[in-house]
């Protein structure tokens, strides 16, 4: 199993390498007239108004939170996934049991209004 | 063995007598062979995903009803190789105040997390990179970094545009790797395995796409906006936020995101049809009769298997030429409230039935599984009838007189 | 100077280094993303000791999850996200002192332990890690409950979440 991740890293590595080469054979053929115009930042064809820094929205932290949490619960759910076969019926509503108290979770975050994009 | 019954290990064998003839040590031999089959792996992805710059612009072309390119070379099949070259020789434009080491990195990051998954992507049973146990969750954890290094690139970009788009599409990417993730535990559960090669093989019989056919559903929903394509791109929306997370990037970079997106649509086309439609097997048992048995053989496979991922990449593309986009909030709300719930509700009927059906025989189990489906589909329909009735009901009270009209 | 240790030599450098650059780099967006390097060297650290699903689960919910949900954090809360102070105190060496006796005392501790001068006994062959992590989280004479309270862990979680999300609405 070790040689299994060992390719896994080299394939990481060449992976990175491989997109790298067309980069550097750009910088060595493109033209480069850098001047301020062309290296402000883009707003529709117009100058800039404020910073380039916008008020983030506190609702893509709630998102980001809930998705943790499923993610974590999902997880852990497929070690039970792949124990079904060799053990009995009642190992099922463990799982069930495990998802239903999450579902629970999910119903109240709903009810509360976490799940709204306003 | 032969070379047309196990290309890879032949070649490998081979190369490795030879290199133990030039005096090397086996574990240097082994990093060679390794180096030596991943280039050509990758240069083999990288020379399809040029190929799939061409089939898009025809494909979308023909759902426009017009024709594509047509002029350069025959059928405009050598158009890919000018979009390089005129990639390439384009001035790299890196505007004022971007982060430089962040900037490089955001399209390197995104394509080599592309690149990852080719490792597991089983060609065909005797062609693949390597048989890890975790594959299914291998897929989720390449998602992952491609969700960094959208984040990465919005943000080095110094522009508040590429960062809005940047957050949108990760709030997007990760919502959805939800039902996503639950719908991976399917095949998981039916074929015992996390392991890809074991999926497969498990399919020999029957395609887990029947079996299951909600599971297929929602794992195409969520791959396609996993996927950043319409009718969930809301990070390169053209019309709202002109390009997203990479307005600021010029040249070869623009490429790289962009030959990435494409070799994903078509990475995850080849996970479709691994996972759901039987890989480069799924003959029904028709490789066992005599007659057939050329069906087993690796080349054969691994032509079968392209032909079913571009079939998954071409249901990919369908669904974007012919869909409007889709706003943030129905989006999110959509995977939240309907996807999340009706996938772990086809998770736990499928694990029940995994278990209740066990004694049946063969038809007996294939059609326990996709009557299931069906049913809870029905339902699901049903619900969503009866609360799009309330809805109308509620909205023609407040306004009387428009319902009147 | 096996490969293995090659490996471990350099993967242990990357998470060390990682994990100093976190503390000193000045922008907080940089050193979320050092943060990521850190838990990608323990990813690969899981790998180096054949847990596979370990490996693969700290980049799901470690990089995938958490080290996303940092990097929205420090988007929220600071608009410059630069650190202009210094970068050291004036006395420095005191707590550099300290560090380095808990250092030495740690090592001692642990070269101490007879266990540790042995390599970990190999796998018994032919078993199936994963499945046997399946199989002891669910098992009734086994982890079933710390299983059942994980997910009520998890769900204490999401309800403070949503409680602390609300509170300020009100």
């Amino acid at each position: 199993m070790q040689t299994n991740w060992l390719y896994i890293g080299i394939f990481l590595v060449v992976g990175i390498i491989v997109p790298i080469v067309p980069l550097v054979f750009s910088r060595l053929v493109a033209p480069r007239k850098p001047n301020p115009i062309k290296l402000s930042t883009y707003e529709c064809g117009i100058e800039t108004v404020g910073d380039s820094w916008v008020q983030f929205k506190a609702q893509y932290y709630i998102f980001a939170l809930i998705f943790l949490v499923f993610d974590v619960e999902t997880v852990f759910l497929f070690p039970w996934a792949l124990s079904l076969r060799q053990l009995p019926l009642f190992v099922v509503l463990e799982g069930v049991l495990f998802i239903a108290i999450l579902v629970a979770g999910l119903v109240y975050a709903w009810r509360k209004g976490m799940l709204e994009w306003v | 063995m032969l070379f047309l019954n196990d290309p890879i290990t032949f070649i490998a064998g081979w190369m490795r007598t030879l290199l133990s003839g030039w005096g090397l040590s086996s574990g240097l031999v082994t990093v060679i062979i390794y180096i030596l089959g991943i280039t050509v792996l990758i240069i083999f992805a990288m020379a399809l995903d040029i190929m799939l710059v061409w089939v898009e612009r025809k494909v979308v072309a023909r759902f426009q009803d017009r024709l594509g390119p047509n002029r350069i070379g025959p059928f405009g099949l050598i158009q890919p190789f000018a979009d390089i070259i005129k990639l390439v020789i384009k001035e790299d434009i890196t505007p004022a105040g971007a982060d430089k080491l962040l900037y490089n990195l955001g399209p390197v990051l995104a394509i080599a997390s592309v690149i990852i998954l080719w490792a597991i992507l089983p060609l065909s049973s005797r062609i693949f990179g390597v048989d890890l146990n975790v594959a299914v969750l291998y897929l989720v954890a390449a998602g992952a970094l491609g969700t960094l290094s959208i984040i990465v690139g919005g943000w080095a970009s110094n522009n508040k545009y590429a960062l809005l788009g940047a957050f949108r599409m990760v709030a997007n990417m990760v919502s959805y790797e939800i039902p996503m993730v639950v719908v991976l535990l399917i095949p998981t559960i039916l074929a015992n395995s996390m392991s890809v090669q074991d999926i497969t093989v498990a399919q020999s019989g029957m395609w887990f796409a029947i079996l299951s056919p909600l599971a297929f559903i929602i794992f195409l929903i969520s791959a396609i906006a996993e996927l950043g394509r319409s009718p969930f791109d809301l990070n390169e929306a053209e019309s709202e936020i002109v390009a997203g997370f990479h307005i600021e990037y010029t040249g070869m970079k623009f490429g790289l995101f962009y030959a990435g997106e494409l070799l994903h649509a078509f990475t995850f086309g080849g996970f479709i049809a691994v996972l759901f439609f039987g890989g480069y097997g799924g003959f029904f048992g028709l490789e066992n009769i005599g007659f057939f048995s050329w069906l087993n053989n690796p080349f054969v496979q691994a032509v079968v298997f392209l032909v079913k991922a571009m079939f998954g990449y071409w249901v990919i593309m369908w669904v974007k030429y012919s869909m409007p986009r889709i706003r943030i909030d129905h989006m999110l709300a959509f995977n939240w409230k309907f996807l999340t719930p009706l996938a772990l509700v086809v998770l736990v009927n499928t694990a029940v039935l995994s278990k209740v059906l066990i004694g049946l025989p063969n038809w007996g189990y294939v059609l326990g599984m996709f009557f299931s489906n069906i049913v809870i589909g029905l339902i699901t329909v049903e619900i969503l009838r009866a609360y799009g009735r309330k809805q109308r009901k509620a909205e023609a009270n407040l306004n009387p007189q428009r319902a009147q009209n | 100077m096996t490969a293995d240790r090659i490996i471990f030599i350099l993967c242990a450098a990357l998470i060390l280094a990682s994990g100093l650059m976190v503390v000193i780099t000045r922008k907080l967006i940089h050193a979320a993303l050092w943060l990521v390097a850190a838990l990608f060297g323990v990813a690969i650290l899981y790998a180096i000791l054949q847990a596979s699903f370990l490996a693969v689960v700290q980049v799901v919910v470690y990089i995938g999850a958490i080290a996303i949900l940092f990097i929205f954090a420090v988007m929220l809360t600071r608009r410059e996200m630069l650190d202009k102070g210094a970068q050291t105190r004036s006395n420095w060496w005191l707590p550099a002192l300290l560090g380095f006796l808990i250092l030495v005392g740690l090592v001692f501790l642990i070269l101490g332990q007879p266990a540790f001068a042995q390599p970990a006994a190999a796998l018994p062959a032919g078993i199936d890690t994963l499945r046997s992590l399946g199989t002891a989280l669910i098992s009734p004479d086994a982890y079933v409950l710390p299983f059942e309270v994980a997910s009520v862990l998890l769900l204490a979680a999401l309800v403070g979440a949503v409680y602390i999300a609300t509170g300020k609405k009100e």
